[in-house]
């Protein structure tokens, strides 16, 4: 007990010590990981940016959906490694060389939920909405989108997680965050120190992305918390792999696919 | 357009194609590692997801583990352990296993977890025992969610032991590593078509395995699921 004791004193010490070089924003603990959220975040967001309208594309037509659907899938059997370097000779070592390869992936799981959430938009919600002489945009911003955002945020919940991970393989191409420490300072030096932080702090980010999202879709979603019964079964939002028996089958805004843990892993 | 000229001249080599450095001896190599640490994972996690689907133990223990594994960043695992076990095959195999029995165990877990009750009732009405309901009802049921997650490891695990060739072992990654070091961008992006090839024919081979082993019964659920 006394020697793992130590051994973790010893990584967090490393970790105190070599938070920042003050001077020197190449080297440290800090410098990663604002680098790693930010590869990770821009790729999450333009995946989102690219979701979007591809996702409404397919709604409006839906024999777009099942090609396009395919194409992602094909393209995320590509492992990330692989398509790092083969960005390589299009982008160098820029971090476009990351961002678009982790943007890609991100539609897998983020245009289902799209397409997903917007059909589950009650028939009898949108003739309202028409009905109160809302035109096809306004209906889609204010009406359609507001419901179908709690399919939309379990997506997205499930991607940035996914995405999060996945910056660390960057570091093979020179990029990657926290997969610096975990590469250079870390393998390179045969030091576990570097290592264990490197994956810790991968892990925090991912929850604390996690919960930031769970928070947004609780403010955005008001509706969703108050009224009782139904209120409650609106919380679609269950990680992966959490939803309960309950709400797995019954639940109209949780597709199958972004409650039950049967969502394809990242690599 | 210069690089793709390169990458078929490097191709088309002959000497890419014989010899223990050439094409076939890196993706043999490759093969075996991800074919082992798929296999050891396989028969650690299906066992584990069936017993905890059928008795619905440890629910939570297995989502908070499918979480937790998907935050993990693999080289980092891959690299610890090897950095922990020495060089060496063993220790690349036993990272492969720790990143291969998370989607595996999950799915094992939910498929078994949502079999619909009233066919369970079904069996129990015509006499089944517990081990039998989930041998001959719920496995049966829970193929497509099982294989998906072999699937999804296995792709995991082909991405993964192409890192392996950084810590020293053979593999379609040494073309990568080897590549890096001697600043031959051709030969990268060689050794990466290659492991993109290896990755669709893994997807490819599953699509068939579950052409074979779903229940006929089965298969328009399977194909509606995905």
């Amino acid at each position: 007990m006394n020697a793992v004791w130590d051994w973790a004193s010893g990584v967090v010490d490393w970790a105190v010590a070599n938070w920042s070089h003050p001077g020197d924003d190449e080297r440290g603990v800090w410098p990663r990981l604002v680098e790693h959220a930010r590869l990770a975040y821009v790729s999450i967001l333009i995946g989102l940016a690219l979701a979007l309208p591809l996702g409404l594309a397919c709604v409006r037509w839906t024999r777009l959906y099942p090609p396009v659907l395919t194409g992602v899938n094909v393209l995320y059997a590509v492992p990330s490694i692989a398509l790092f370097f083969l960005m390589l000779p299009y982008t160098g070592f820029s971090d476009w060389t990351a961002i678009v390869p982790l943007a890609l992936y991100t539609l897998v799981i983020l245009l289902p939920n799209v397409v997903d959430g917007l059909r589950q938009v009650p028939e009898h919600v949108r003739q309202a909405a028409v009905a109160m002489g809302f035109g096809p945009l306004r209906r889609l911003i204010t009406v359609e989108t507001p419901v179908a955002l709690p399919v939309i945020i379990a997506g997205l919940r499930v991607a940035s997680v996914a995405t999060i991970s996945m910056v660390s393989v960057a570091s093979l191409v020179g990029l990657g965050g926290l997969g610096q420490l975990i590469l250079s300072e870390g393998f390179r030096r045969q030091f576990d120190a570097p290592i264990v932080v490197g994956i810790v702090l991968t892990v925090l980010l991912a929850f604390a992305t996690d919960a930031l999202l769970v928070l947004a879709q609780r403010l955005l979603t008001p509706w969703a918390r108050s009224g009782g019964r139904r209120g409650r079964r609106h919380r679609a939002a269950v990680p992966a792999g959490e939803a309960t028996d309950a709400d797995a089958g019954t639940d109209p805004t949780q597709t199958a696919d972004s409650g039950n843990g049967a969502r394809p892993w990242t690599s | 357009m210069d690089v793709l000229n390169e990458l078929v001249a490097w191709f088309a080599d002959p000497g890419q194609w014989s010899g223990p450095g050439g094409i076939p001896a890196r993706t043999a190599e490759h093969v075996q590692y991800s074919l082992l640490g798929l296999l050891v994972a396989a028969l650690i996690a299906i066992p584990v997801g069936l017993v905890t689907g059928h008795t619905g133990v440890g629910g939570f223990t297995t989502a908070s583990l499918a979480n937790f594994a998907r935050a993990l960043p693999t080289i980092g695992v891959l690299f610890l352990i090897v950095l922990a076990a020495g060089i060496g095959l063993v220790p690349v195999v036993i990272a492969l296993v720790a990143l291969a029995v998370p989607p595996i165990l999950v799915n094992t877990h939910e498929g078994v977890r949502q079999v619909d009750p009233a066919l369970k009732d079904a069996a129990l009405g015509m006499g089944m025992r517990g081990p039998q309901v989930l041998l001959r009802l719920e496995l049966p049921v829970a193929v497509p969610l099982v294989i998906n997650g072999l699937r999804t490891a296995a792709v995991q695990v082909v991405a993964t032991a192409t890192i392996a060739a950084y810590v020293g072992v053979g593999g379609l990654g040494r073309y990568i590593v080897d590549g890096q070091a001697r600043q031959d961008l051709t030969m990268m992006l060689g050794g990466s078509v290659l492991v993109v090839l290896l990755a669709v024919v893994t997807t490819l081979l599953f699509a068939g395995l579950s052409r074979l082993l779903v229940a006929p019964g089965l298969r328009s659920l399977a194909a509606s699921a995905r």
